[in-house]
């Protein structure tokens, strides 16, 4: 609905809350998932964290290369990711590299 | 207050049964350990040997699907409110004891299945979430009927869909918010439910505390959670969710040559046929001197189970199991049949359910784009000493 600030990362334990007024509080655990080291991974940290854990990108199948510029795609124009098109292609590299079926080819 | 702990991560994993399919076990509010698929916003998928618990899913193992990250953690149910507006005649603002009492209580039991539930069996595998088969359950829902407010609200002649939003929400505002839209004759049909309850208990948070709205039949994406806004349209809503993504190719079976693309498609619907078996999984061990009790549920997008076959060699032959309580139409049908296996060796065991309008499952899976609708005719693999 509304857009509020980033959610808060909680750190301890996983609670559920009902206060007698019935209000229901829950604090989410802590988020796990790292994205593994590789050449652009700094470029992918600042990119792709801000929306979604990187357990989105860690739980794809082996995909090749064409697939990893689509989702980079997908993410700018119809997700409204804030990464500039230059950044694009060493994004893929790392993507393809790392997660996917690595020396697929570029077009 | 009451407080419930438990830990976040332990150090057990699953590895669902396609590459790169290993996942932790998390543990998150009101949930027992579940698969975790994504953790912000949280993605659980319900390991499969809970389908053979019991014909209703528990509230705790009940899976979880989220798009956006930015979802609402603490609700107030006393201070939360449903908006009905758009092309209605009287505009109505509904607290959740108003819609108790001011409107009939009713009661469904019903599949809620996503509609990527099983993506991860795609070959060639496709991008998205990616599920085994556990992105399912089978609950009782309580609420009120959605005709019912929308009657009440009193529709304008034009009005043509109903738009529903909840109250999670995108990270950036950049990201197109989820919202969802049914076709006006859909959602006067009676079945589309406004849920506060779940199996006799108020919806678990990450299920849709404290209303969320059910459509048996249809997959997951049109259930909308901490559901918070009503708008009634007089066009298509034509956003992201509806018009972009859960699109499935317009062709018998929703399926196309695999690996191709389409343009010619339609929004995702209703359920296809499917049928498991769930008192045994793959690498079971039985003997040809006991009676093996199989056991299975079937569902179907809402007409309802008349029969499920069972093979016990990999589909050259097949007999009718027995079928077990009819909780409704929309519900899991329990299946069960007792067979002593004829002879040692490994077997392929098969379920295929009929529903009471002639549909089936293929016995080859069907592919699309989205990895949306497998329905194959699932096999398990057993041992036979
Ligand atoms: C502005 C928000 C935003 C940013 C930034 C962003 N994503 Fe996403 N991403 C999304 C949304 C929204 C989804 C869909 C989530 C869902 O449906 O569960 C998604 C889903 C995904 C998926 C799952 C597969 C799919 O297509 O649904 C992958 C993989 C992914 N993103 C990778 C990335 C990568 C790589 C980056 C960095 C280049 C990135 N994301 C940055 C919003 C974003």
């Amino acid at each position: 609905m509304k857009t509020r600030p980033a959610l808060l990362l909680s750190t301890l334990a996983v609670l559920v809350t009902t206060a007698l007024a019935g209000e229901v509080t829950i604090q989410l655990p802590t988020e796990t998932a790292t994205l593994r080291p590789g050449k652009g991974v700094e470029l992918a940290q600042a990119n792709c964290f801000t929306c979604h854990s990187v357990d989105y990108i860690k739980t794809q199948p082996p995909m090749p290369r064409k697939f990893w510029e689509g989702e980079v795609k997908k993410m700018r124009e119809k997700y409204g990711a804030p990464t500039p098109e230059e950044a694009a292609p060493t994004l893929v590299d790392y993507l393809t590299s790392t997660y996917g079926i690595p020396n697929t080819k570029k077009p | 207050a009451a407080l419930l702990g438990n830990r976040a991560f332990g150090a057990d994993t699953v590895t669902l049964p396609f590459a790169n399919g290993e996942r932790p076990l998390a543990t998150f509010p009101q949930k027992r350990p579940l698969i975790l698929q994504t953790s912000r916003p949280p993605q659980l998928e319900t390991p499969f040997s809970v389908f053979n618990e019991g014909i209703l899913t528990p509230n705790d193992a009940f899976f979880v699907r989220y798009h956006l990250a930015n979802i609402p953690t603490s609700i107030d149910p006393e201070k939360f409110r449903l908006e009905v507006k758009g092309r209605v005649k009287t505009p109505l603002t509904l607290s959740l004891e108003a819609l108790r009492h001011d409107f009939e209580n009713v009661e469904v039991v019903a599949v809620n299945q996503c509609s990527g539930n099983s993506r991860g069996f795609f070959v060639p595998r496709v991008g998205g979430g990616q599920s085994g088969n556990g992105a399912m359950g089978n609950a009782k829902w309580r609420g009120v009927r959605l005709k019912d407010v929308l009657e009440k609200a009193g529709l304008q002649a034009d009005a043509k869909q109903v738009t529903c939003n909840g109250l999670d929400g995108p990270v950036l505002p950049q990201t197109p918010d989820f919202v969802k839209a049914l076709d006006i004759d859909h959602a006067l049909d009676g079945d589309v439910m406004l849920a506060f309850e779940m199996n006799g208990a108020p919806l678990p948070m990450l299920n849709g505390f404290p209303l969320r709205l059910v459509v048996p039949g249809y997959y997951g994406t049109y259930w909308v959670k901490h559901l918070n806004e009503l708008t009634v349209i007089p066009d298509v809503l034509a956003n992201f969710w509806m018009a972009t993504g859960y699109r499935i190719p317009n062709t018998p079976g929703a399926c196309i040559e695999p690996g191709t693309t389409t343009k010619n498609t339609v929004p995702i619907n209703r359920f296809n046929v499917r049928s498991f078996i769930t008192s045994h999984a793959d690498g079971a061990q039985v003997t040809t001197k006991q009676v093996a009790h199989i056991r299975g549920i079937a569902f179907d997008g809402g007409s309802g189970i008349r029969e499920v076959l069972f093979s016990g060699d990999g589909g050259k032959s097949w007999q009718s199991a027995e079928l077990g309580d009819d909780l409704g139409r929309f519900s899991f049908r329990e299946w069960k049949l007792a067979y002593t296996p004829p002879q040692a060796g490994a077997a392929e065991w098969k379920c295929r359910a009929i529903n009471r309008v002639g549909q089936s499952q293929p016995m080859e899976a069907l592919w699309n784009p989205a990895g949306y609708m497998r329905n194959v005719v699932e096999t398990v693999k057993v041992t036979i000493a």
